[in-house]
């Protein structure tokens, strides 16, 4: 099957626009669903491939492996929900709205299947124009600022991760993905490449203290834009530690990652302390994302099985649940549109069905048993312990406060009493908001109670992934006792 | 080698004069009226050139081994011309509704291309002088062609009196030059330049040679005139000048330093690495306060001078490549650029106010949106063509070693994609302006071909990338 049979594009007049983005992405998902059935999880080797020439040695090479397909499942399964999230709240230039949504689509799973780094650039960097317009055009009052600050801060990361990509190119004589997995780098050009894609990737996933743009760019894009920049563009980056920091420069991975164990920690435990300060909904779910994915990087910088595997599933987890809690702010701000916290209290009354869905996703956000999100930080700081106890013991006191924080912006939105007179008519989810938060609330419960087929799927890469990097770090260490006196 | 007269080589050169000449009678004794008919020739004449470079492969050289014809200079040519025809075509309609296409226009636009065709192949310092005089002589006058706007008058004087100044230092660095290695063949020169005691004299004469090459490339910091005259000139003039006498003087500067000054390459890569990395900078954060679109394009120009410099400094055969890559697609979204800027207009008149565009997505989509896609490639985004233009540049910079050169490229390039977001703002995010008079068909045609080419160029991006890689060997 051709991965590229996933990509879907739309040029149809307005009055369709909706319905052909809805099947579209409705059909790649069912082309993903059918690539999951047919992918062979015994195996680390890279599946579907396609391979064809295009620039001399940088070939156009794609395909799929454990790391990767969860990725791709998680961007075609929130696609057409951000598509019916915006069904109604969207009434300007709704076509230019669909194409750019699946134009990044297109490129968002690009990144995840791309087996060539200057294809992987290409698709990496190339997502940004249609989000700089989602954000730009459909955002909210300070838009601007938020989608050029977005930009910037992107295209300047990601830039010097090409002049990496160039470097390796001359080092190596290739960019094909498969076999710089295998290259052995020498070490003082690992720690400048490896700093060169941090840039790019930090900037990305975003660790502090380069997460200043993510609150703005959150806030501002519209939800579905919202869902899809914590859902999935923040993925790249920890997939990009996965697929190549690690991989390919294993020393370099290995001598820095007390530094990024430490940048994570402080994102967790500063943002989280931001998060409970702030006055606005989206705000505080975009500082706890950047919480979370000090997790993720604690989890995959702790290079064990537990760790790796902890990482891969708090990103999806993740995607899944701050993405449906971007939706669930969506919500009442499509009916009230406000997003101040203050503005709401004791919709638990008059939402009964909207309540449930925000309760799951908040426990889940909290990291409560049972709930996707607890196998993820479970996981990842199994992997801390083994470790470092006190990274362990420092992200575990991160958790306590994103239960703080969420169950405060939870109690302060549903409980008390109905006392603001315009909320006192606002009406429960429609059937097409409960279209969009029942295969999420679904995912949430099975994952928690369930994780193994994410797990299995991609438990040969990580082990595979694991031994390489093993291999190399007693190599370089045998050369360095070959080289001691 | 075959040094007797064999004109057919310089076929297309001779076209293009004969053409000129010939033009230039015609139009002298035909009404007024006619003008038009002498720029669909002129268009032809071109064309016609381009079929002669086209046909003729290999290396040979004509006149004593000053005049050089090799695949570097088939590329360069064909590109030229290609700028030069299409700027004259995108021309018509503004003349049009101006009522004053005067017939000397396309003449001295031949006239021009004669001169740069001759620049590119110079091999010997006075081919190389009286090719760039032809040129420059005749841009000054265009410069200056709407004679009733004191703003064209005074960007052809300014042109004139800062062009003069730097023909005159080129000159005196080309006599040093000769004075020192007794010869003004490039081959010659080469011979006589020991790399190991390259004298004092010599290099002084290299400077000067870089000083009138940066003054044509409109390199920092030589670049002065380059913001008032593209701002004066009338506008098909100034895309004519964004498009094809800077992949002329940028040919004849590639030419020069690789085939007269080899073994040398440390003493001038310096220079070009400083005039890259000015004109990188300067480019970046001069263009970020303007409001006319005439002038960002001179700065933005300035800046993308800079970058094709960049694959110059590395000094390699990869870098020429490089550069011609660069000027490739610089040439393609340039002219798309422009046919967008010519079709800025409302009842009757040429604005050229960046707020004009305002909500331009709204009022003319389409427009809009090429114009986006131009602007996302100028900054160097992928998947557009501008992103593979900056890669194969910093490619070679990274090859040669020059990673302070690379970093501070690709960093100047995100302050530089600031300036060129903007426009997009203004046109996406503002509300609408009042509507556009209907874009032309020719304008329109221009720009559809070069947003087709710069959105789809990651197809297929290939075979520019071959050609260019055999034209940068013919170097070597």
């Amino acid at each position: 099957m051709l991965i590229s049979g996933l990509r879907g594009r739309d040029e149809s007049a307005d009055r369709n626009a909706r319905y052909i983005a809805l099947w579209t992405t409705l059909v790649t998902f069912a082309l993903s669903l059918l690539l999951w059935r047919d992918f062979d999880p015994t195996t680390a080797q890279f599946q579907f491939v396609e391979q064809r020439a295009w620039l001399g040695t940088i070939k156009f090479h794609m395909g799929v492996d454990g790391i990767s397909l969860p990725f791709v499942l998680l961007t075609a399964l929130l696609m057409p929900l951000c598509i019916l999230a915006s069904w109604q709240s969207i009434t300007a230039r709704v076509n230019e709205y669909m194409i750019a949504f699946l134009v990044l689509e297109t490129l968002m799973l690009g990144v995840f299947t791309s087996l060539d780094l200057v294809l992987f650039y290409l698709f990496f960097e190339g997502g940004l124009i249609p989000m700089f317009l989602i954000i730009g055009i459909w955002g909210g009052p300070h838009r601007v600022y938020a989608s050029f600050k977005f930009f910037l801060y992107t295209l300047a990361g990601s830039l010097l991760m090409l002049l990496a990509i160039m470097a390796i190119y001359w080092e190596a004589g290739t960019t094909d993905i498969p076999t710089l997995l295998t290259h052995g780098f020498p070490p003082a050009m690992q720690t400048w490449l490896w700093f060169a894609f941090l840039a790019s990737f930090a900037v990305k996933l975003p660790m502090w203290p380069v997460h200043t743009w993510l609150p703005d760019a959150h806030v501002e894009a519209p939800t579905a834009g919202s869902v899809i920049l914590a859902g999935i563009l923040l993925k790249m980056g920890g997939y990009g530690f996965l697929r190549f920091s690690i991989p390919m420069f294993p020393l370099a991975s290995a001598e820095f990652a007390p530094l990024i164990f430490a940048l994570s920690v402080i994102a967790i435990i500063y943002t989280s302390l931001v998060a409970l300060a702030q006055e606005d909904a989206k705000k505080l779910i975009a500082y706890s994302s950047v919480a979370h994915m000090g997790f993720v990087t604690i989890g995959v910088f702790t290079l064990t099985i537990q760790g790796l595997q902890g990482g891969i599933f708090q990103m999806l987890s993740h995607g899944i649940v701050s993405g449906a809690l971007f939706l669930c702010v969506g919500v009442i701000y499509d009916r009230m549109h406000t997003r101040e916290i203050a503005a709401y209290g004791g919709l638990a009354d008059r939402m009964p069905l909207y309540a449930f869905c925000f309760m799951v996703f908040t426990l889940a956000n909290v990291g409560l048993p049972g709930t996707s999100g607890f196998v993820g930080e479970f996981l990842s700081l199994l992997g801390a312990f083994r470790i470092n106890t006190w990274v362990a013991f420092l992200a575990a006191i991160g958790v306590i406060l994103s239960a703080a924080y969420a169950l405060w912006l939870y109690g302060r939105v549903m409980f008390g009493k109905l006392e603001k007179p315009a909320l006192k008519y606002i009406t429960d989810l429609t059937w097409r908001e409960v279209a969009v938060m029942a295969p999420l609330v679904v995912l949430t419960i099975i994952f928690g109670f369930y994780p193994g087929p994410i797990l299995d799927a991609s438990a040969v890469s990580v082990e595979a992934l694991i031994k390489n990097y093993q291999t190399a770090l007693a190599a370089a260490t045998q050369a360095h006792i070959a080289l001691a006196p | 080698m075959s040094t007797t007269l064999h004109l057919s080589v310089a076929l297309p050169e001779l076209t293009l004069a004969l053409g000129a000449m010939v033009l230039l009678l015609v139009g002298v004794s035909t009404r007024k009226e006619q003008a038009d008919l002498v720029l669909w020739v002129a268009v032809l004449v071109l064309a016609l050139a381009g079929v002669f470079v086209w046909r003729r492969s290999g290396t040979t050289t004509l006149f004593g081994e000053s005049f050089i014809v090799d695949p570097f200079g088939r590329v360069m040519k064909l590109l030229t011309l290609t700028g030069a025809a299409v700027t004259l075509i995108m021309s018509v309609d503004y003349w049009q509704s101006a009522g004053r296409l005067k017939f000397e226009f396309p003449v001295l636009v031949l006239l021009a291309t004669t001169g740069m065709l001759m620049m590119i192949s110079a091999n010997d310092l006075i081919a190389l002088y009286v090719g760039l005089e032809l040129q420059s002589l005749t841009l000054y006058v265009v410069a200056a062609f709407d004679r009733r706007s004191a703003r064209s008058s005074e960007a052809g004087l300014k042109y004139f009196v800062l062009g003069a100044l730097s023909s005159g230092m080129l000159l005196y660095g080309a006599s040093l030059i000769y004075g020192f290695t007794g010869s003004t063949l490039f081959t010659d020169i080469a011979d006589a330049v020991q790399p190991s005691g390259a004298n004092l004299g010599l290099i002084v004469g290299l400077v000067f040679l870089m000083t009138g090459f940066a003054f044509k490339i409109s390199a920092v910091p030589f670049h002065m005139w380059t913001p008032d005259v593209y701002e004066g000139a009338p506008t098909p003039v100034t895309a004519f000048f964004a498009a094809a006498p800077k992949l002329a003087a940028m040919a004849l500067t590639v030419r020069t330093l690789f085939a007269a000054f080899p073994s040398v390459t440390p003493e001038w890569q310096q220079i070009v690495t400083f005039l890259a990395i000015a004109s990188m900078a300067l480019g970046s954060f001069a263009a970020i306060g303007q409001r006319n679109i005439k002038r960002l394009m001179a700065y933005s120009s300035i800046g993308h001078m800079g970058y094709a410099l960049v694959g110059l400094a590395a000094g390699t055969a990869e870098g020429v490549q490089g550069v011609i890559v660069y000027l490739a697609i610089y040439l393609a979204m340039t002219l798309g650029t422009f046919a967008c800027i010519l079709a800025m207009r409302r009842k009757g008149h040429m604005v050229e106010d960046i707020d004009q565009l305002s909500g331009l997505s709204s009022t003319s989509p389409m427009m809009a949106f090429l114009l986006a896609m131009l602007l996302f490639s100028l900054a160097g985004i992928p998947p557009l063509a501008g992103f593979f233009a900056k890669f194969y540049v910093f490619l070679a910079a990274i090859h040669a070693g020059l990673y302070a050169l690379a970093v501070t490229g690709v960093l100047l390039s995100v302050v530089g994609a600031y300036y060129y977001l903007r426009i997009v703002k203004i046109m996406y995010f503002d509300a609408p302006a009042e509507r556009f008079e209907p874009m032309p068909g020719l304008l329109a045609a221009v720009l559809g071909a070069s947003g087709l080419f710069i959105l789809f160029y990651f197809v297929y991006p290939a075979p520019l990338v071959k050609v260019a890689e055999a034209a940068a060997k013919s170097l070597f």
